[in-house]
C-alpha cells in the first residue's frame, strides 16, 4: 500500500533534483526552470499530507503556491527580456559584474 | 492495486523527466521535459484524490505557465545548445545527494500522527472542487483576494516589462523612459 | 544659625566656581578680589558661629539632605557645628582669607591668576567639608578633596622642567604633586579601612552615634580602628614615614604653602584625632604610639631643619616638627592643648610663610638663604613679620606659641615620660636655632645678594596690610588660653596638671626657656654677622646626612619607586603586551583575518552565492537529521 513517507520520499528527491539543477545551471532560463521543479515537488508534498491527514490545509497552500510560482514567471519573464535585450546573455557568468 | 502500479509509474518519469530538464543542455528538450514532468504531477493530485488541485496543475502550469516559457523562447534563440561553464559535478551530486539523503532519511522514519488535528477536514459526500472552494472563499478569502492581486500585479508587470518597445533598451533608452513617465501621466 | 552654616560652608565655593568660570580668561584682579571676599562673607559666618557656641555652648546640627541610603547604610549630608569644628572654621576661614588677598598681590604677575583662585577657594570648601561633616564619610569627601586641591595646587606650575635630584631635591612641581598624591593615597588606604572597620562594628558612620557604642567595642577592634586611622591622618599630617612629600610640595607656590602645607591641610591628621578622641582615648598603647611618633617626627624634621639652607624647606621642616608637637599632645591625652597649638601654629607658621613668600618676591624667587642676607632695611615689614612669628615659634614667652608648646612640653613631663619630655625640650631649642638662623641670614649680615644683582623692595602695601592680623594673633593668641580651655573642654576632654607639675612649672619653664634663647644665641652668634662657611663642618658625615634628609628620599626611590617600576614594566612587557593585549588583538585579528578569507566568497557571481546557500541549507538539513535522530 502507498502511504504517506512513498509521497514525501518522491517529493524529496524531486526536489533535490530542482536543487541539483539551481547548483549546477548558469543559464538563468534554467534556473527558472529548476525552481519549478522544486516548487512542484513542495506542491506534491502539500497534497500527500492533505490527502492522509484528510485536511484540506495543505491543498490550500498548494494553490497559493501554484499563484505565487505563475506571477513568478510573469515577472521574471518580463525581467529576462530586458537582460537579454540588454547583454545579450543569460548566463550568470557573463552577468557577473558586482564582484566585491 | 492501479494506485500503486500508478504510483510507481508516475514516479519514475517524473524523476527521469525532470533529471533531463536539469541535465540537458538544449533549452527545447528541458522545456518540454518539464511540460511533461508537470503533467504527470497532475496525476500524482488525482491519485491523491485532490482533483481540483490536479486541474488547476494542469491549466495554470502546463496551459499557463509553459505557454509563457514558449513565448519567452521566441526571444531566445531555443535551437542552439546552451553552453555554459557548470558547477563542479561532484559538489553538485554531493550536495544534492546529500540534502535527498537527509529529506529521506527524515521521511522514511516513521511520522508521527496522534497529535495532528485536522483544521480542516474534508466533508464527506461532497466533491473535492466543492471542498475547496468552501474552504477557499470562507476561510482563506483574503489570502484568495491578495493572491489575486498579486497576479493581477504580475501581470501588469510583466506586460511593461516585455511589451513595451521590445526593440529597445528600458533602462538605457531615456526616450523609453519618457515613455514610461508619459504612461504613468496618461493614467 | 543654619543659614549662617550654609554661608560658611558655600561662600568658597561659589567663590570657587566663579573663579573657574573666568578659568580661562586672562588675569583679572576682579576675580581674586571677589573670590577673597566671598572668603571673607565664609570667615564672618564662622566667627558669628564661634560667638554663638562660645555664649550659648549650643550645638549647631544641620543635615543638608540624604545623601547615601541602601539597606541600612544612611549617610546623610550632615554638617555639625561645635567647639572643635567651630575652631577650625574660624582657623580656617581666617587664615584663607588673608591668604587669598595675600595672593592677589603675590600671584599678580602669573598668567593663570583666575585658575589659582579657583583651586584655593576649592581648597578651602573641602577643608570647610572636612571639619564641618558630622560623619566619617563626609569627613573623607573633604579629606580627599583637600588631597586633590593640594595636587592641584603644589603642580601649578606643571610646566616646569623636571630637574636632577642634586639641583633641586623635589625635581618638579608635577613630581612632588604627584609625590604628595599618592604618599596620601597609601594613607588614605588605612583611613579607609578605619573606616570600614568603624561601619563594620558600630553599623554607623555618625560621630555621635560610633562614639556612642564604643564601649562595646572588643579591644581588637578598637585598637586596629584607631591604627588604621591613624595611618590616614600620618599620610596627611606627613608624618614619618610618609613625611617626603611635604617638603617637597614646597614647589607650589608660596601662599599654597602657606595655606595647605602649613596651616590647615596638614593639621587634618590632628584635626582627625582630636575629633575621634573618644576612640583614642579607649586605646592608649595606640595614643602611646602617636605620641611616641609625634616627639620622633617633631625631633627629626627639626634636625634636618638646622642645616638647610632653602628657606621655604626650612619652615616645610618646622611644620613637620610642630605636627609632632601636636601628634605627642593628642598621643598624651592633651587633645584640647594639641588643637590650641594647631590654632596658634596656623597664625605664625602661616605668617612666616607669607613673610618666606615676600623675600621669594624681593628675591626674583631665590630661596638660597646663603645668597641672601642684610635684607632688613630694604624690608622692614616682612623682617618685622618673620621676626614675631619665629619668636612666636621659637616660644619666646608672651608670644603665642610659647604658651602652647610649653603646654605640650609640661604634659609630656606630667603624665611621666621623660624620655620624650627631654627630646621635645632639646627640639625647641633646635626650633630656636633654625629658625633664627634663618631669620639672620636673611635678614642680617652682609648683601649677598649684591652679587646676583638683584634690588629687593618690600612687598605691596595692602599686602602687608592683609598680614597684620596674623601678626597681631602671633602675639596675643596665647593670652586667650585661658578662655579657649573653658571654651573648648565643654566637649574635649580636660587635662589637668598634677600637683607635682604645678610646683614645678617654674623650673620647667625656665629649662625650655633656656633652650630656646640658647638657640637664638647661638643662632645670633654664628650668623648674625656675616655667613662664614665652615668648610669642615659642612663636610662632615652629620651635616651631609642631615642636608640629605637622612638619604631617605633617595633611599625611598632605590627600594620602593625603582623596584616598582622594574616590576611594572615586567608586567607591562610580559603580562600586558603578551596576555592581555594579545588577547584582545588576537579576537581582533581573528575577525579581521576571518573577514578577509571569506570575502573570497564575494564573487559577484549569483551562481556561486547559490551554491553558497545550498551548502548552508544542506548543512542546516544534516544537523535537523542528526538531531531528529538523537531525539
Amino acid at each position: 500500500m502507498i502511504g504517506l513517507s512513498h509521497y514525501l520520499i518522491v517529493s524529496a528527491i524531486i526536489f533535490s533534483i530542482g536543487l541539483v539543477g539551481v547548483l549546477r545551471r548558469r543559464n538563468l532560463l534554467m534556473l527558472f526552470f529548476a525552481t519549478e521543479v522544486m516548487l512542484n515537488a513542495v506542491n506534491i508534498a502539500f497534497a500527500a499530507i492533505s490527502h492522509y491527514y484528510n485536511d484540506l490545509t495543505g491543498q490550500m497552500f498548494a494553490f497559493f503556491i501554484v499563484a505565487i510560482a505563475a506571477s513568478e514567471v510573469a515577472v521574471g519573464l518580463g525581467l529576462l527580456i530586458i537582460l537579454f535585450k540588454k547583454y545579450g546573455s543569460l548566463d550568470l557568468d557573463d552577468l557577473a559584474n558586482m564582484k566585491g | 492495486m492501479y494506485e500503486i502500479v500508478a504510483f510507481y509509474l508516475f514516479s519514475a518519469l517524473t524523476i527521469g523527466l525532470f533529471s533531463v530538464t536539469v541535465m540537458s543542455s538544449n533549452l527545447l528538450y528541458a522545456m518540454t521535459s518539464l511540460a511533461a514532468g508537470m503533467v504527470l504531477i497532475s496525476g500524482f493530485f488525482f491519485l491523491l484524490g485532490a482533483d481540483f488541485l490536479g486541474a488547476v496543475q494542469l491549466i495554470v502550469y502546463v496551459g499557463a505557465v509553459m505557454a509563457l516559457y514558449s513565448f519567452a523562447m521566441m526571444f531566445f534563440d531555443a535551437t542552439r545548445d546552451i553552453k555554459e561553464k557548470n558547477t563542479n559535478d561532484a559538489l553538485v551530486f554531493l550536495l544534492g545527494g546529500m540534502s535527498a539523503l537527509m529529506l529521506v532519511l527524515m521521511f522514511s522514519a516513521p511520522i508521527f500522527s496522534e497529535n495532528v488535528q485536522a483544521l480542516y477536514p474534508m466533508t464527506e459526500g461532497v466533491g473535492n472542487a466543492q471542498d475547496v472552494g468552501m474552504v477557499l472563499f470562507t476561510k482563506y478569502l483574503i489570502p484568495f483576494e491578495v493572491a489575486a492581486l498579486m497576479l493581477l500585479v504580475a501581470m501588469i508587470s510583466g506586460i511593461i516589462l516585455a511589451g513595451k518597445k521590445m526593440d529597445s533598451s528600458l533602462t538605457e533608452d531615456m526616450d523609453a523612459d519618457d515613455e514610461i513617465m508619459i504612461v504613468k501621466d496618461e493614467k | 544659625m543654619e543659614n549662617l552654616v550654609y554661608i560658611a560652608l558655600f561662600a568658597p565655593f561659589v567663590g570657587s566656581l566663579f573663579a573657574a568660570f573666568f578659568g580661562m580668561s586672562p588675569r583679572a584682579i576682579f576675580v581674586g578680589v571677589i573670590a577673597s571676599a566671598l572668603l571673607f562673607v565664609s570667615f564672618v559666618a564662622s566667627a558669628i558661629l564661634a560667638y554663638h557656641v562660645y555664649t550659648t555652648g549650643g550645638v549647631v546640627h544641620v543635615t543638608m539632605m540624604d545623601w547615601i541610603n541602601a539597606g541600612d547604610l544612611n549617610i546623610p549630608f550632615g554638617f555639625v557645628v561645635d567647639q572643635i569644628s567651630v575652631t577650625m572654621m574660624t582657623v580656617v576661614t581666617l587664615v584663607s582669607t588673608i591668604v587669598h588677598i595675600y595672593s592677589i598681590g603675590y600671584m599678580s604677575h602669573d598668567k593663570s591668576f583666575n585658575r589659582f583662585f579657583s583651586y584655593l577657594s576649592a581648597f578651602v570648601f573641602s577643608m570647610m567639608v572636612l571639619v564641618m561633616s558630622d560623619n566619617f564619610a563626609g569627613l573623607f569627601i573633604g579629606w580627599e578633596g583637600v588631597g586633590v586641591c593640594s595636587w592641584l595646587l603644589v603642580g601649578f606650575w606643571y610646566h616646569k622642567p623636571d630637574q636632577k635630584r642634586e639641583d633641586n631635591p623635589s625635581i618638579s612641581p608635577s613630581w612632588a604633586a604627584n609625590e604628595a598624591f599618592i604618599m596620601n593615597r597609601i594613607a588614605d588606604l588605612g583611613m579607609l579601612i578605619g573606616i570600614f572597620i568603624i561601619y563594620w562594628n558600630t553599623g554607623s558612620l555618625q560621630y555621635d552615634e560610633v562614639f556612642a557604642q564604643l564601649p562595646y567595642l572588643s579591644e581588637t577592634v578598637l585598637t586596629t580602628a584607631a591604627l588604621a586611622l591613624f595611618i590616614g591622618a600620618m599620610g596627611k599630617s606627613a608624618q614619618f614615614p610618609l613625611h617626603t612629600w611635604l617638603t617637597d610640595a614646597m614647589e607650589g607656590p608660596t601662599p599654597v604653602s602657606a595655606l595647605i602645607h602649613a596651616a590647615t591641610m596638614v593639621t587634618a591628621g590632628v584635626f582627625l584625632v582630636i575629633r575621634a578622641n573618644p576612640l583614642f582615648s579607649m586605646t592608649p598603647e595606640v595614643s602611646f604610639f602617636i605620641a611616641a611618633l609625634g616627639t620622633f617626627v617633631a625631633f627629626f624634621a627639626a634636625s634636618m631643619a638646622l642645616v638647610n639652607r632653602d628657606l621655604k624647606r626650612i619652615i616645610a621642616f618646622s611644620t613637620l616638627s610642630q605636627l609632632g608637637y601636636m601628634f605627642a599632645a593628642v598621643g598624651l591625652g592633651a587633645y584640647w592643648i594639641a588643637l590650641f597649638h594647631l590654632a596658634a601654629h596656623a597664625f605664625f607658621k602661616a605668617l612666616l610663610f607669607l613673610g618666606a613668600g615676600n623675600v621669594m618676591h624681593a628675591m626674583d624667587d631665590e630661596l638660597d638663604l646663603f645668597k641672601m642676607g642684610g635684607l632688613r632695611k630694604a624690608m622692614k615689614w616682612t623682617y618685622a613679620y618673620m621676626g614675631i612669628a619665629s619668636l612666636a615659634l621659637a616660644g619666646i614667652p608672651l608670644f603665642a606659641g610659647f604658651f602652647s608648646k610649653d603646654a605640650i612640653i609640661e604634659t609630656a613631663f606630667n603624665e611621666g615620660t621623660y624620655v620624650l619630655w627631654a627630646i621635645l625640650v632639646i627640639t625647641a631649642g633646635m626650633t630656636a636655632f633654625y629658625s633664627f638662623r634663618q631669620v639672620f641670614l636673611t635678614f642680617h649680615g652682609d648683601h649677598r645678594y649684591k652679587e646676583l644683582g638683584i634690588h629687593p623692595h618690600d612687598m605691596y602695601g595692602y599686602v602687608l596690610i592683609a598680614m597684620s592680623p596674623l601678626a597681631v594673633l602671633a602675639v596675643i593668641a596665647g593670652f586667650g588660653m585661658g578662655y579657649f580651655e573653658a571654651f573648648i573642654t565643654k566637649l574635649l576632654p580636660a587635662y589637668e596638671m598634677s600637683h607635682h607639675t604645678h610646683e614645678l612649672i617654674l623650673y620647667l619653664t625656665a629649662i625650655v626657656l633656656v633652650f630656646a634663647v640658647g638657640g637664638i644665641l647661638l643662632a645670633y652668634k654664628k650668623y648674625a654677622n656675616g655667613l662664614k662657611r665652615d668648610e669642615k663642618c659642612e663636610n662632615s658625615f652629620i651635616y651631609r646626612l642631615l642636608a640629605n634628609q637622612y638619604y631617605i628620599p633617595q633611599l625611598y626611590e632605590e627600594i620602593i619607586t625603582k623596584p616598582y617600576a622594574m616590576l611594572s614594566e615586567i608586567f607591562w612587557k610580559d603580562v600586558d603586551l603578551k596576555i592581555v593585549d594579545a588577547t584582545v588583538d588576537g579576537i581582533a585579528k581573528f575577525f579581521y583575518n576571518s573577514g578577509d578569507s571569506v570575502r573570497g566568497m564575494q564573487t559577484g557571481n549569483l551562481s556561486n552565492y547559490l551554491n553558497w546557500m545550498a551548502v548552508g541549507s544542506v548543512v542546516l538539513l544534516v544537523i535537523a537529521t542528526i538531531s531528529a535522530m538523537l531525539s
